[in-house]
């Protein structure tokens, strides 16, 4: 056996009622990997998020990072075995400044959230490396401003530094261009390119041209079940694929 | 940074006025100390509901509890007024924690509710436990030792003051390390969004249940000031109206703004006592109105009213400099 899975889930099912949203789901991310999770409406991806983050809890199946079983723990802890997320919707503290958005991360990563007393250098410290991540991202000017006051553009390559100050093995990033207007979007898609390599990457999105052009695999969910996986190029010439998904929402 | 340093003057102001408060106030002083107790309960407040966003209407309990806490404890233990005061903090506080933990689940009303069904609950055990409250007369007997062993507790409540303020000065000091501090951060980004921080790994509970306890100990600590300073401690201190007070002295004041409690709860205890005195039947009028004018012309409290002066003054002196 090579290095473990940075995620690995096998056989998750979730059902409301006589709902099923997720039948036996398996997903593979080695590190580094980029992987686009992609559907119909309805498709369950959303549910899988949740699943994975720890806000629904699976009828059947395990997921571990890096080996590690998190099937039990709650999503905040989740979070601290290197599960990070960007979020559909912007949620940011919004009266906080873009910088102290970022430096609360890292203070609760590197477990000082706690410190009441002797803090002072540790916090300078949080702020300076919370500086060089939104460098990274390229959105360091106005650093200093309330994070609800940035464009919406801005506020999503946030979100993802953010996400990235938590040192994550795994980032799910739910739809990171939704809401972005088409002219700001190129700026998203660049910011995605200087992603740290080593990061597995699971996209969630339904801009057909940011998954292709990210993503080396990509998971085709429909009705909970994963349909086919396979490269970009493979799931474009696939005739089941286009018609549940391509052939509807691509004409 | 002069001009950090230039603005850490501004903290001269409350206390200096609270010095000359104590040497000009006479026959006043015991409405003084009253006056530091409510602002140290009101500044707890503002740990809780300001800072970490929790919607709370039953802190009269622990100002209660910390009241019969230091009472008692004088009474059968001990009359040192500072060991009362430790005791009753760090019980109070305890007891935060407790009833923290089984209502921190919940948010927004379903938390209001809880916060006033505990206090409802304090409220009518302490009605029921003679043993320990005295009921409805009070816990009375209580006679405390000069403080430090030095200074005695005279009739005009020199003493009396000069203690509260001493234990308010030190709480405020903790307080403003507290917020500044990464976890006070942490309990901003609480109040703002949960959801965020869950998603960087924040144990939101542990930590409203953390924050909650503290400002329990702050609570009853002003508390055990009053039962201490008027050596009674009463069934009024847990009743609804010592909640609601607070709330109204924080927002008169400002959220979040600390000093906010200093301005809220001395404006408030002031009016109330004045206006009381030239008619004691509609003073509530007088406070309503003046509520009311908080409200809608200076929504931020009347702490935004004492920013707008210091900018003037600060430009003025601006202005004078380059000339």
């Amino acid at each position: 056996m090579s290095a473990p899975a940075a995620l690995s889930v096998r056989g998750l099912c979730k059902s409301f009622g006589a709902l099923a949203v997720a039948q036996d789901v398996d997903l593979d991310l080695a590190p580094g990997a980029r992987v686009g999770l992609i559907g119909p409406n309805g498709a369950g991806k959303t549910t899988i998020v949740n699943l994975l983050t720890g806000m629904l809890r699976p009828d059947a199946g395990s997921i571990t990072i890096s080996g590690a079983p998190i099937d039990r723990l709650k999503p905040e802890a989740r979070v601290r075995r290197g599960l990070a997320r960007t979020h559909q919707i912007s949620n940011l503290l919004a009266e906080t400044s873009a910088r102290e958005n970022v430096a609360i991360a890292i203070a609760e990563r590197e477990n000082i959230a706690w410190r009441l007393l002797r803090y002072g250098r540790r916090w300078g410290a949080c702020l300076d490396e919370a500086d060089a991540h939104l460098a990274v991202l390229g959105i360091a000017a106005d650093a200093d401003r309330a994070a609800a006051e940035w464009p919406y553009g801005k506020q999503r390559l946030l979100e993802i530094a953010i996400a990235l100050a938590l040192r994550p093995h795994v980032l799910l990033l739910d739809e990171p261009a939704a809401g972005v207007p088409a002219l700001e979007a190129h700026v998203i898609h660049e910011a995605l390119d200087h992603l740290p390599a080593d990061v597995a990457i699971l996209m969630i999105e339904h801009d057909m041209d940011l998954v292709f052009r990210f993503v080396r695999e990509i998971v085709v969910l429909v009705q909970g079940r994963v349909l086919t996986r396979g490269t970009p190029a493979e799931i474009a010439a696939d005739a089941r694929v286009r018609a549940v998904y391509l052939g509807r929402s691509m004409a | 940074m002069a001009g950090a340093r230039l603005g850490a003057l501004w903290h001269v102001v409350p206390w200096v006025t609270a010095l000359v408060v104590y040497y000009t106030a006479g026959g006043y002083l015991s409405l003084g100390t009253n006056v530091l107790i409510m602002i140290l309960l009101t500044l707890s407040l503002d740990l809780v509901l300001g800072h970490a966003g929790i919607v709370t209407l039953g802190h009269a309990a622990y100002f209660g509890f910390g009241a019969y806490a230091a009472g008692n404890f004088a009474v059968h233990v001990h009359n040192g007024s500072l060991a009362g005061l430790l005791f009753a903090g760090a019980l109070t506080g305890v007891f935060g924690l407790l009833t923290g933990a089984l209502i921190l689940h919940t948010e927004g009303v379903t938390l209001m509710m809880l916060t006033l069904a505990i206090a409802s609950l304090v409220a009518e055990f302490a009605n029921h436990a003679h043993f320990l409250t005295g009921g409805d007369d009070g816990l009375q007997g209580i006679r405390m030792a000069p403080l430090l062993g030095l200074f005695r507790f005279d009739l005009y409540g020199h003493t009396a003051y000069l203690y509260s303020l001493g234990v308010l000065c030190a709480w405020f000091v903790a307080t403003w390390r507290i917020v500044r501090s990464p976890f006070g951060r942490s309990l901003d980004g609480i109040r703002q969004s949960p959801r965020r921080m869950r998603a960087i790994g924040t144990p939101v509970w542990r930590r409203l249940v953390a924050v909650y306890g503290l400002s329990a100990a702050m609570a009853g600590s002003a508390g055990a000031l009053s039962a201490q300073t008027t050596r009674y401690a009463s069934l009024s201190a847990l009743s609804i109206l010592v909640s609601g007070t607070a709330v109204v002295t924080l927002a008169l004041g400002g959220t979040r703004r600390l000093y906010g409690a200093f301005l809220g709860a001395t404006v408030y205890g002031v009016v109330q006592s004045f206006a009381a005195e030239i008619d004691p039947f509609r003073w509530m009028l007088v406070v309503g109105l003046m509520l009311m004018g908080v409200v809608l012309f200076a929504e931020k409290g009347l702490m935004s009213l004492v920013d707008l002066g210091r900018n003037a003054l600060v430009g003025a002196f601006r202005r004078a400099a380059r000339r």
